[in-house]
């Protein structure tokens, strides 16, 4: 069984419905890329696997947020708060958001496994020099001495890549954890943290909007378009035989090495926006195979001959 | 590739350009200067896309308001069709500006939220006082709109009620607007959805075809520079550090190879292992007498961190500041 199963949810805001039927599962030493347009859905996913949905006053409709077996929607706050930072740590875009400025960076690391693990002051100090260290960051006694400001952003988000694995969750959602940071950094994170998932045998969430990081980094992908999953599928099926047309057309906007001249074309149409979403297949209006029951029916998330896609119309 | 050179078919000719800022100097704080731009020489030729790539910070923007004297250089000379930019009268300079022409990065910034995009597009007009009958303003404000492939029908619209590749397109009409023959283009689509930053790059394109424009093309973005520009020049710490002549050319330099290195492919069977660099990019106010990227580089040598490597061509155009060059 999957270590986490995402079945079917939908959630409201007020009036709006960002997120509609939503399916996805992770497995262990696995990651898992989320990708999609902005305002597709990608941070509110990763607020609905982290429970905070609440804070937002946004709720989870229908289905289902299977963890280890139990299903998340169901738990009391409380064990929630007690999974969140334990067992599944979250790594958001701006490392601030993670990081008290007045503290100094060990003691933050220190106390997740103080708190987490039990470890004793010192046995905390000494994993987060380890983590520090794997993080390959130099000379990590300075650091653990040293307050956030003093770091470089691309840095910081290496802290906070070590405190989400401080207390040795099993699973890590990574919300666009290098956009912010200049491409040698991002590309050097991206590989630290590909190469511990692995090492370490958890499932990472990783949510972008960057095609190569994903051929990169992901095993697995969830295509979002405007609070859909237009497909799910395995890396090599995402990019080599894409079973749904955004999948293809979104793949096809990225320049590649030697590409020919004037044959970047973009997808037709601009982004929907959530207060006017198409009827039928929100695809619809930009979707070149588009015929008239795409503009009628809602297409269903269906097993193809590899992963799932929502097309009335993609083969098998 | 002589600057100097009149034969040359540059359009845009920069020689020895800086741009320095301070910042402190208060009560018990020492005045720091740093080099935005730090001694560039570049030509940029006529009819072609130049491209210039780097981090942030680097200095591109700054480079970019300096080719177009939107800030005045500390030192160096930008030569504009054979003009030499400081030396311009203001009234000279305001018929100069009609040929050079700018688009940001931010669609919002550039154009007044009170504004209807017929408005904002006549506005240029205004600027240079170009007095326009109704009918005339009319026509051109449609022919500006179509050209950057919106319907006419927006016009009448307020810059919210645009999407944002909208409003990168209604930005780009408005650089057009006096029929400038150089565009400075900084990060255009940067802001932007991958399916829209596409669709612009295809209408820029069509743009400088139909126009025959000549581009500047800031970007960070590696994939998207080789794939657009004729000639790419790679920035780092305000210096240029490689000028490649041509997309497929792969680089010499350390620096302008471990951007390469950064830039994953859209394809899985293609992963790379990515070369660790040590440290971190050094502030921009440090004081680095040799190479800029000594501190990272792996092949760095005493004589990297004491000397600066001036530009020089590896033939073909191929210019590059390093002193020991990869293979
Ligand atoms: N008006 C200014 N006053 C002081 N410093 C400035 C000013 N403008 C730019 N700088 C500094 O000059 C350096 C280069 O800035 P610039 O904006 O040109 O970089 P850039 O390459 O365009 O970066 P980005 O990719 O983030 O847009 C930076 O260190 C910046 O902080
Ligand atoms: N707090 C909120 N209140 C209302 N709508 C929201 C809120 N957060 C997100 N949304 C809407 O939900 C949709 C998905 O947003 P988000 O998950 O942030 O997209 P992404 O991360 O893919 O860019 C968008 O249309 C956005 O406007
Ligand atoms: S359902 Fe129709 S509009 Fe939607 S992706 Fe498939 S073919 Fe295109
Ligand atoms: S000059 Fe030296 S430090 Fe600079 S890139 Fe070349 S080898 Fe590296
Ligand atoms: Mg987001
Ligand atoms: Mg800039």
């Amino acid at each position: 069984m999957a270590l986490l199963s995402v079945q079917d949810i939908s959630v409201s805001i007020g009036v709006l419905s960002p997120l509609e039927s939503v399916t996805f599962e992770i497995d262990k030493g696995e990651i898992l890329g989320l990708v999609g347009e902005s305002g597709s859905g990608k941070s509110l996913t990763a607020m609905c696997v982290m429970g905070l949905l609440p804070r937002i006053g946004g709720t989870i409709t229908k289905g289902a947020i299977v963890f280890d077996g139990r299903d998340l929607t169901r738990l009391p706050e409380l064990e929630l708060r007690r999974l969140r930072g334990k067992r599944i740590a979250l790594i958001s875009q701006n490392p601030m958001t993670s990081l008290d400025p007045i503290i100094r960076i060990g003691a933050q690391i220190d106390q997740v496994s103080t708190l987490h693990l039990g470890l004793s002051a010192e046995a905390a100090k000494a994993r987060s020099l380890e983590l520090i260290a794997q993080l390959r960051i130099p000379e990590p006694a300075a650091i653990h001495r040293a307050y956030p400001h003093q770091l470089s952003g691309g840095m910081k988000q290496r802290i906070v890549i070590a405190m989400a694995l401080a207390a040795d969750p099993d699973l890590i959602v990574a919300d666009e954890p290098t956009t912010a940071l200049d491409v040698t950094i991002q590309a050097q994170i991206i590989q630290i943290m590909a190469e511990l998932v692995r090492d370490r045998g958890l499932a990472l969430m990783l949510i972008t909007h960057d095609m190569g990081v994903v051929a990169q980094a992901c095993d697995r992908v969830v295509v979002l378009y405007a609070g859909r999953v237009a497909e799910m599928n395995v890396i090599g099926e995402i990019f080599a035989a894409p079973k749904h047309p955004y999948t293809r057309e979104l793949i096809r906007c990225i320049p590649r090495l030697g590409q020919e001249p004037g044959s970047l074309k973009g997808i037709p149409g601009v982004v929907p926006s959530i207060v006017d979403y198409p009827e039928g297949c929100r695809f619809n209006p930009r979707c070149s195979d588009a015929q008239a029951l795409c503009r009628e029916r809602k297409p269903a998330l269906e097993r193809k001959s590899t992963g799932l896609a929502a097309c009335h119309f993609s083969e098998a | 590739m002589d600057p100097s050179d009149p034969q040359s078919d540059d359009l845009v000719t920069l020689t020895d350009l800086t741009r320095e800022f301070s910042s402190g100097g208060g009560f018990m704080k020492p005045r720091r200067t740093m080099r935005a731009v730090n001694n560039v020489s570049l030509g940029v030729p006529r009819g072609k896309v130049t491209g210039v790539v780097g981090e942030s910070g680097c200095g591109k923007s700054t480079l970019a308001r300096l080719v177009l004297r939107l800030l005045e250089a500390t030192e160096g000379t930008v030569v504009f069709d054979g003009k030499n930019l400081a030396t311009q009268s203001q009234t000279e300079m305001r018929k100069l500006r009609r040929q050079m022409q700018m688009v940001f990065q931010d669609p919002y910034s550039a154009i007044d939220p009170r504004y209807t995009i017929r408005r904002a597009l006549l506005e240029p007009f205004q600027v240079q006082g170009d007095s326009k009958s109704a009918a005339e303003a009319k026509l051109a404000a449609e022919e500006l709109i179509s050209m950057v492939g919106l319907n006419p029908r927006m016009m009448a619209s307020f810059p919210h009620q645009l999407s944002g590749g909208q409003k990168q397109r209604v930005g780009i009409a408005r650089a057009l607007a006096l029929r400038p023959s150089f565009l400075v283009l900084d990060e255009p689509t940067a802001s932007l959805d991958v399916s829209i930053q596409a669709q612009i790059i295809d209408l820029l394109e069509n743009l400088k075809e139909e126009l025959g424009l000549t581009y500047l093309f800031i970007s960070h973005d590696l994939s998207l520079v080789r794939y657009f520009c004729d000639r790419v020049v790679v920035m780092y710490l305000g210096r240029v550090m490689e000028i490649l002549p041509g997309p497929g050319v792969l680089p010499r330099h350390h620096y302008a190879h471990a951007l390469l290195d950064s830039n994953f492919e859209p394809d899985p069977t293609r992963r790379k292992v990515v070369t660790m660099l040590s440290g971190e990019i050094p502030s921009p106010f440090a004081t680095i007498p040799g190479c800029a990227f000594a501190a990272r580089c792996p092949a760095a040598t005493d004589l990297c961190n004491r000397e600066r490597p001036p530009l020089a061509d590896l033939g073909d155009g191929h210019m590059i500041a390093c002193h020991h060059p990869m293979d």
